[in-house]
């Protein structure tokens, strides 16, 4: 087991732990930055986990550290998509300008709906939020002079201080550029006050209301920074998909970004990074299944008899080939990791990484959630 | 339409009432109900009050074994883990009965069809009557349920103190699973009488979005608000219709829902309270 030993105020107030932490993540940085080299071929998948990754991080600021549950970040999404792209090619201004500007709406669109929202808790916020986005999806839908409505929207690709970005390696490129950079200022946002009175909100709004923490404020606060990452993520989602139609913005994205939170574990910032790995591999791996499954069923039963195998082989095929599977899967997977991790892929991994170095001593306590009986939150 | 609302919002509203859970799922369970309905008319050759009885038993049923098999091991995490376990448990309905029944849509045969009444000049479909006659029956026959009996009331403490209803000698993990019984039945029955008014597809479940409208509106955790409430978002669809441009009238509850929560979170029949610390 390895002991941090604190000799100055500086190591409390570094970004990392100690010097092995540094070194970790300089090397993944450099295999990050090596990837197009490696894998030229997937590059857009992983921009598009970049991509995630930002929501996820905007999601988890909200969901994960100051406790207000959302289901309405695809909306958010969108007006920054639809923004970007209607400053971008309506009004024709510089790239930076215009997702700094969609950013700053989408921001002002968190302001409003968080507005509302200080005066409701827990559940109530969620369907706030959840009606939130399905007006804004009808928005979409009816605002033809800036949406193209229904017909949807072809996006260009990014032009920057007159740099075509068109490849997939330097859009890939773009896409960490903007994922490190929310990620280095969340980090320190997160350890600067205001992060911890979002902390202090999530754990308890009475007691952080006593200890002098203004709770309108920092609700809104962490509203509007929620929103403002999901509007430039929006932006690059817009470039990257190509082609913005109303009904990409719909509540099911919004669960997939839950999805993403919980199945990466809420309350760290390693948990958004997990859940955007696993929610935007996860269709990948889907597709892979439904073209292997039948042939792997085929052949399992196909020990019994040819005639079995082959009508196995068709059943399962036209099982798996069924629309509607997919958000089946996700919903399981959800329900999955709710029932017996909720803690999400970090919290495996701490628990993995406990486990190692305290090894013969582990205890399955030290996770175990203490409160096991409900009192009502009615009186709130 | 209002009176279906109301039925849903009612489903959950009891839930809310008795375990503070709030179930995303409920739109899916009518789904459910209304899917299960039409497999015994049209497949097996059931009659209609039958499969009626069988819809609401089956669905019924099938809440209680949630309960007692998924949902009651969240008890006492954060409310937000229950948002999401009924979600993900929508979804996998959905997908359920989209493998199960086919993604086609269906209309359910029912002895109201096509069949209308007169009514001081103005022409009732029997469907519609169906509804509204149901609607005020259950709705009724709940509120003296947890008004009046025994178990009603001891259902009404197990969500206010779980502990200090256990030592009173309560059975509270019954009394859950009882609850999500009944509200899964009203789920299906809501499925069965709306299902001739509307289609039977696998997205019926979506109408329980608006149902929260209604259920907000009448203030969560009162049954004659969940009608009211109800009611009065069916109405106020019916008006922006025709009063409005086009498009309002999708939307219209869910800004009736978020102008309510902004101003009166409690709704229009709830109690607030302060948590004393």
């Amino acid at each position: 087991m390895r002991f941090a030993f604190k000799t100055s105020y500086d190591h409390d107030l570094g970004l990392f732990r100690d010097p092995v932490q540094r070194r970790w993540y300089a090397a993944l940085l450099a295999a990050v930055l090596l990837l197009p080299w490696a894998v030229p071929d997937y590059l857009s998948d992983v921009s598009l986990v970049f991509i995630y990754g930002l929501c996820g991080l905007s999601l988890m600021v909200l969901a994960g550290f100051t406790g207000l549950v959302s289901l309405g970040h695809a909306a958010f999404l969108g007006i920054g998509a639809y923004a970007h792209v209607f400053f971008l090619q309506d009004l024709g201004l510089p790239w930076v300008v215009s997702v700094a500007l969609a950013a700053a709406l989408t921001a002002a669109a968190g302001v409003l709906v968080g507005l509302p929202a200080l005066r409701m808790t827990g559940v109530y916020l969620t369907i706030a939020t959840l009606a939130f986005a399905l007006i804004i999806q009808e928005v979409f839908s009816r605002w033809e002079r800036v949406t193209h409505g229904l017909k949807g929207r072809p996006v260009d690709k990014p032009v920057i201080f007159g740099v075509s970005l068109a490849s997939d390696a330097s859009f890939y490129f773009l896409c960490l550029a903007l994922l490190i950079g929310g990620l280095w200022l969340t980090a320190n946002v997160l350890r600067a006050p205001t992060g911890r009175a979002w902390v202090a909100i999530r754990d308890s709004e009475i007691a952080a209301q006593s200890m002098g923490v203004h709770l309108a404020r920092y609700k809104t606060l962490a509203f509007a920074y929620s929103a403002a990452l999901m509007g430039a993520a929006g932006a690059l989602f817009a470039h990257r998909i190509g082609f913005l139609a109303p009904d990409i913005f719909s509540v099911l994205l919004s669960i997939q970004f839950l999805l993403m939170v919980v199945v990466g574990g809420l309350g760290s910032l390693h948990g958004a990074i997990y859940g955007a790995v696993f929610v935007a591999m996860l269709p990948v791996l889907i597709a892979q299944m439904r073209d292997t499954t039948p042939q792997w069923a085929g052949h399992v039963v196909g020990l019994l008899g040819r005639d079995a195998g082959a009508a196995a082989y068709l059943a399962v095929d036209r099982f798996v080939k069924q629309p509607g599977l997919e958000p089946g899967i996700f919903g399981l997977i959800l329900v999955l990791f709710i029932l017996f991790e909720p803690l999400g892929i970090y919290g495996r991994w701490r628990k993995i990484q406990l486990l190692f170095s305290t090894f013969p001593l582990y205890k399955r306590a030290t996770f175990r959630r203490q409160k096991t009986y409900m009192r009502s939150e009615r009186l709130r | 339409m209002g009176c279906i609302y109301g039925l849903v919002a009612l489903g959950f509203v009891l839930i809310y009432k008795a375990t503070e859970l709030v179930n995303f799922a409920q739109g899916d369970l009518l789904m459910l109900g209304a899917f299960v309905c039409y497999m015994f008319v049209v497949w097996y050759g059931v009659g209609y009050w039958v499969a009626f009885a069988l819809a609401i038993a089956i669905v019924g049923g099938f809440g209680a074994v949630l309960d007692a098999t998924v949902l009651r091991r969240v008890i006492g995490q954060p409310q937000f883990a229950v948002v999401m376990l009924t979600i993900g448990l929508g979804a996998m309905f959905r997908s359920f009965a989209s493998l199960t029944w086919g993604s086609e849509i269906y209309t359910l045969p029912t002895p109201f069809s096509a069949r209308t009444t007169r009514l001081g000049g103005v022409t009732v479909s029997h469907e519609y009557v169906a509804i509204i006659v149901g609607t005020v029956v259950l709705c009724a026959l709940l509120y003296a349920f947890f008004t009046y009996s025994r178990v009603g009331v001891a259902m009404q403490a197990a969500s206010q103190n779980q502990l200090a209803a256990y030592y009173m000698g309560i059975p509270v993990k019954r009394m859950f699973s009882l609850i999500w019984a009944i509200s899964a039945g009203v789920a299906a029955i809501a499925g069965v009488l709306l299902a001739p008014v509307s289609l039977i597809d696998i997205n019926l479940g979506f109408i329980g979005l608006k149902a929260f409208a209604a259920a907000v509106l009448g203030g969560f955790g009162s049954i004659p608000g969940a009608l009211v409430g109800g009611v009065t978002i069916g109405l106020i669809e019916l008006f922006s219709g025709t009063y409005l441009p086009q498009g309002v009238k999708d939307v219209a509850a869910y800004i009736v829902l978020l102008l309510v929560l902004a101003v009166r979170p409690q709704g229009m029949f709830g109690t607030v309270g302060r948590k004393k610390v």
